[in-house]
């Protein structure tokens, strides 16, 4: 099954979707393009059917069992989406004023105390566009608190090996080094690693707690103790919290700031690679350097908080208040929650995965850290069934999509040799997981029995392996019309 | 129980095969005295039909004044398809295309996006979108400074026209690096032409443009252009896709073209959502195709020879060089960029450039009428696209404070941003406002200034 790229139509595109202007435009004709641009010509119809068919060629929640750890994969309620498109929130220009905006603003205003609920944090602002973004204000805060002490030698920013590439990604472009330290055999931090790299020249460590192993990171007090002795910040990277909503708050643990995914924990859609939403949560000490906008209430007014009324805000990371949809989404969704309903989340998410984790050893899997309890997500490591057939983590992953299942996180974290990284999400029923177990019981077989048609996997979706070197050696990143092939490449210098 | 399935059978099951009694042993291995007791705080759970009716409550609290302003984010029409078919569960509820075989959708859907958003802005290739203009703004700032081989300079060369927010942001992002933006003065409503002799004895790796100007006009693309490249700057020309219907793209800018496009999508069929989820775009010379951040797509073929998407030129990203990735950006606009891409499609170019002709007829119709009005006069006459700046004889806050009253959004004031334009307005008025919407504001403009100043 392929469907056409849509430049292929040649039909006429349907006309009158706006009136004609009463007047004329008036533009100087030097300032005109004198080239066609590439666009589509197809008839309404074709549109439609091109991208459902496109659609349609993919795997989302709606459609399979999304095992993917570290990506909390939960099912997006409809109603989110319904509301958060009511005609209203739509129309709202962002640089309307606070009196035509009062529902949304309020509605803003509870989302940051809810998340200052959830995290134990003093502060809240919704700004960042995405967890990246969350970890650079949450880095760029750490900075400006430095500075603001004048403590201008501290530079680097420690990150464990496990970490998501963002964190190293986030701290240099921060203008910080990076220094990695090594994870101990049971999971948790080496702690006389960390003694030996903090100093006057950290700035600030950046965890994930559970850390990205699957693991509650138990020494985390200690390591805190550690790192704010040393002068440096606690950075915590909210992708896990679906692990431990109601049962603890980062705050507690010592976390100075907190960007949290709302797209995974509060169930915003993932929407092919985006938007997402990197809210960041403070403690009382970096209060001052919180991203603008956020919300205040002045009486019985929300009003905007600015760079004016925050003189010591890093500043701005959108050209408005972040992605606005998606935080009203997440709102919905907490709201239908309610404190409870967050604690059963935590619940059921981590009782998935050691249900999984359990199947899956007594199967004869291998399990990364068997002498941990998991929390909501743990790893598999396919290193034995690599040696004894040639079958591969990344062969696992293809066959299960044949399978029906979207694969687990696969060579992540880098550490665990052949790994899957699983997250089953609360969302799922028992029988889905079961289905998962007998999935992969059968793709092992497979693997010992004919290893290479394993490798062929997979054989019933839409395409089969893509060559990927062709694709980076010789990049194809936008169509050309054939009649002006060369016309449109011309590289510059 | 929203959402969570399981029975009370399958509970005890679980338990027993996981080998505890209670889901909070669990939790076991976090520490005593970091256990809380819950999130009383956060309130009972409410049902769908009761946060349907709260939700309905709050928007009706925005109201819906009639928008005349623009100033980064424009309202236009949105075709009912797009919206319908984007939010399909197989694209809101798919992950990150990095299971290429599964996602053939999501994937060849940003291939197209890619060649619209190049083709528009004249360049050679796009990535897969980012977070917003802003953004993409700061990130192409980054991307001149790596892909500038012939300076050293870590200073861009901005124009004073460009969005006051996107200069803001940059900041935010740039200071880290030690990228200084400069700026360059402006005169009647343009980049100030004669002032570049000011700046020919420093280095700068690119020189930023954006065209139409924040405030609506028109810039001498060409000139500036060719200037940055003698001076052996990079050139970034920051768009609106709808104007590109109809202007000159930044690839034809000058002689040689502008080497970075970016700029925001929203107008290409997504809402105005009080700011977002937008779409940034970012497009470049191929040349320097390897210093761009993001996600990419790319074509390839299968094991079979069979044509197919995947992401690729990945090992420019922070998952394969963490520290070293041209970005910490991992995310695009997935979503958004698909509702883009069939906006653009259902519009086509011929009705893109129907729509932007449309916003240029309305805003200079809007614009005439209101300069008839005694107390108000334009400031200068530079071709516009579709906002344009009013003068008033009075503060522009109390004036738009007045036509609140009335329900009519009637712009953004200038007077913070650009103090030397005095009481200045910025007003826009897309295909949405129809003779009779513009009538209105025109009247409710006359009350409002017949107040005594």
């Amino acid at each position: 099954m392929s469907e056409p790229l849509i430049f292929e139509y040649q039909s006429v595109s349907r006309q009158g979707f706006v009136a004609r202007s009463a007047s004329e435009s008036r533009l100087p004709a030097d300032a005109l393009r004198t080239d066609e641009p590439v666009l589509p010509r197809a008839s309404e119809l074709e549109v439609v059917r091109h991208f459902t068919r496109l659609s349609q060629l993919n795997f989302s929640i709606d459609t399979q069992f999304y095992p993917l750890g570290s990506c909390t994969m939960k099912y997006n309620p409809r109603i989110c989406n319904r509301l958060a498109m009511l005609p209203q929130f739509l129309l709202r220009h962002p640089l309307g004023g606070v009196e035509h905006g009062q529902g949304y603003l309020q509605t803003m205003f509870e989302l940051q105390e809810m998340l200052q609920v959830v995290t134990g944090m003093e502060a809240v602002s919704l700004t960042p566009m995405a967890g990246a973004q969350g970890e650079f204000a949450g880095v760029a805060m750490i900075q400006a608190y430095h500075a603001a002490q004048g403590d201008t030698e501290r530079t680097q920013i420690i990150v464990p090996d496990a970490a998501h590439g963002t964190n190293p990604a986030t701290a240099t472009m921060c203008g910080c080094d990076v220094v990695e330290i090594f994870t101990g055999v049971d999971g948790d931090i080496d702690l006389e690693a960390l003694r030996a790299v903090v100093g006057p020249q950290t700035a600030g460590i950046m965890l994930t707690n559970p850390s990205t192993l699957g693991v509650f990171e138990r020494q985390i007090q200690e390591i805190a103790a550690i790192v704010h002795e040393a002068g440096g910040l606690l950075y915590y990277d909210g992708a896990n919290l679906n692990a431990i909503l109601g049962k603890t708050l980062p705050g507690d643990m010592g976390f100075d700031v907190i960007h949290m995914n709302l797209h995974k924990t509060f169930s915003t859609p993932h929407g092919g690679g985006g938007p997402g939403s990197g809210a960041v949560g403070v403690s009382k000490r970096l209060k001052p350097f919180l991203p603008v906008p956020f919300i205040q209430k002045k009486g019985d007014l929300y009003v905007w908080a600015t760079e004016e009324s925050c003189p010591q805000s890093i500043g701005r990371l959108s050209a408005f208040m972040g992605n606005s949809g998606v935080l009203l989404r997440a709102y919905i969704y907490m709201r239908m929650l309610g404190g409870q309903g967050m604690e059963r989340v935590s619940d059921f998410a981590v009782l998935n995965a050691n249900y999984l984790l359990h199947a899956l050893q007594e199967a004869g899997f291998e399990i990364a850290f068997p002498e941990r309890r998991a929390t909501h997500e743990f790893i598999v490591s396919l290193k034995k069934e690599m040696r004894d057939t040639g079958v591969n983590a990344m062969d696992f992953a293809k066959a299960l999509l044949d399978h029906g299942f979207h694969a687990p996180t696969t060579y992540f974290p880098t550490l665990v040799p052949e790994c899957l990284l699983i997250e089953p999400t609360e969302t799922e029923s028992q029988h889905a997981l079961d289905g998962f177990v007998a999935a992969m019981i059968s793709i092992r077989k497979q693997a010992y029995t004919d290893p290479d048609k394993v490798k062929e996997a997979p054989l019933t979706l839409p395409v089969r392996r893509l060559d990927d070197v062709r694709a980076a050696k010789q990049p194809d990143l936008i169509w050309q019309p054939a009649e002006n092939n060369t016309e449109n490449t011309t590289a510059g210098s | 129980m929203p959402f969570i399935p399981h029975t009370d059978t399958d509970i005890a099951r679980m338990l027993q095969r996981a080998g505890i009694s209670d889901i909070s042993q669990l939790f076991d291995e976090i520490p005593v005295d970091l256990k809380i007791d819950g999130l009383e705080a956060i309130g009972p759970a409410l049902s769908e039909a009761e946060i349907a009716q709260l939700m309905q409550q709050r928007a009706r609290a925005d109201g819906e004044p009639l928008c005349f302003m623009g100033a980064g984010a424009y309202e236009h029409y949105i075709p009912a398809a797009v919206w319908d078919i984007a939010t399909r569960g197989e694209f809101y509820s798919a992950y990150t295309p990095y299971q290429a075989e599964a996602s053939q959708g999501t994937l060849q859907v940003i291939y197209e996006f890619q060649t619209m958003i190049a083709s528009l802005n004249g360049l050679d290739v796009s990535n897969a979108s980012l977070y917003d203009g802003a953004t993409a703004f700061a990130e192409a700032c980054l991307m001149a400074v790596r892909a500038n081989r012939k300076s050293k300079s870590k200073k861009i060369l901005v124009s004073r026209l460009l969005s006051p927010v996107f200069r803001s942001v940059a900041t935010t992002i740039l200071q880290g690096q030690r990228i200084e933006l400069v700026e360059l003065p402006i005169r009647n409503g343009q980049t100030d032409i004669a002032a570049l002799k000011n700046f020919v004895d420093e280095d700068f790796a690119a020189v930023a443009i954006q065209n139409p100007s924040f405030l609506g006009t028109l810039e001498d693309v060409d000139t500036l252009t060719d200037w940055a490249h003698e001076h052996g700057a990079l050139v970034i020309g920051i768009t609106n896709p709808m104007s590109l219907a109809l202007l000159k793209a930044p690839g034809q800018w000058g002689t040689a073209g502008a080497d970075i496009a970016c700029g925001e999508g929203q107008p290409m069929g997504i809402p105005l959502s009080s700011g977002g989820p937008y779409v940034g775009y970012l497009v470049c010379r191929k040349a320097i195709m390897r210093q761009m951040p993001g996600r990419i797509v790319g074509r390839t073929v299968d094991i079979e020879g069979k044509p197919g998407f995947t992401l690729t030129l990945q090992a420019r990203e922070q998952h394969i060089r963490r520290s070293k990735a041209t970005s910490n950006i991992c995310t695009n606009q997935g979503l958004i960029a698909t509702a883009a891409t069939i906006y653009m499609s259902l519009m086509g170019a011929e009705g893109l450039r129907q729509v932007a002709h449309s916003c240029n007829a309305n805003t200079h119709m809007l614009v005439d009428a209101l300069c008839a009005l005694p107390g108000i006069s334009q400031p200068f006459d530079t071709p516009l696209f579709h906002e344009g700046v009013v003068q008033l004889d009075r503060p522009v806050a109390g004036f738009l404070m007045e036509l609140s009253r009335q329900g009519i959004l009637g712009g953004y004031d200038l007077s913070a941003d650009y103090p030397e334009l005095g009481h200045a307005l910025l007003v826009c008025a897309t295909e949405q406002r129809s003779a009779a919407d513009i009538a209105s504001y025109v009247a409710a403009a006359g009350a409002a200034l017949e107040v005594a100043v």
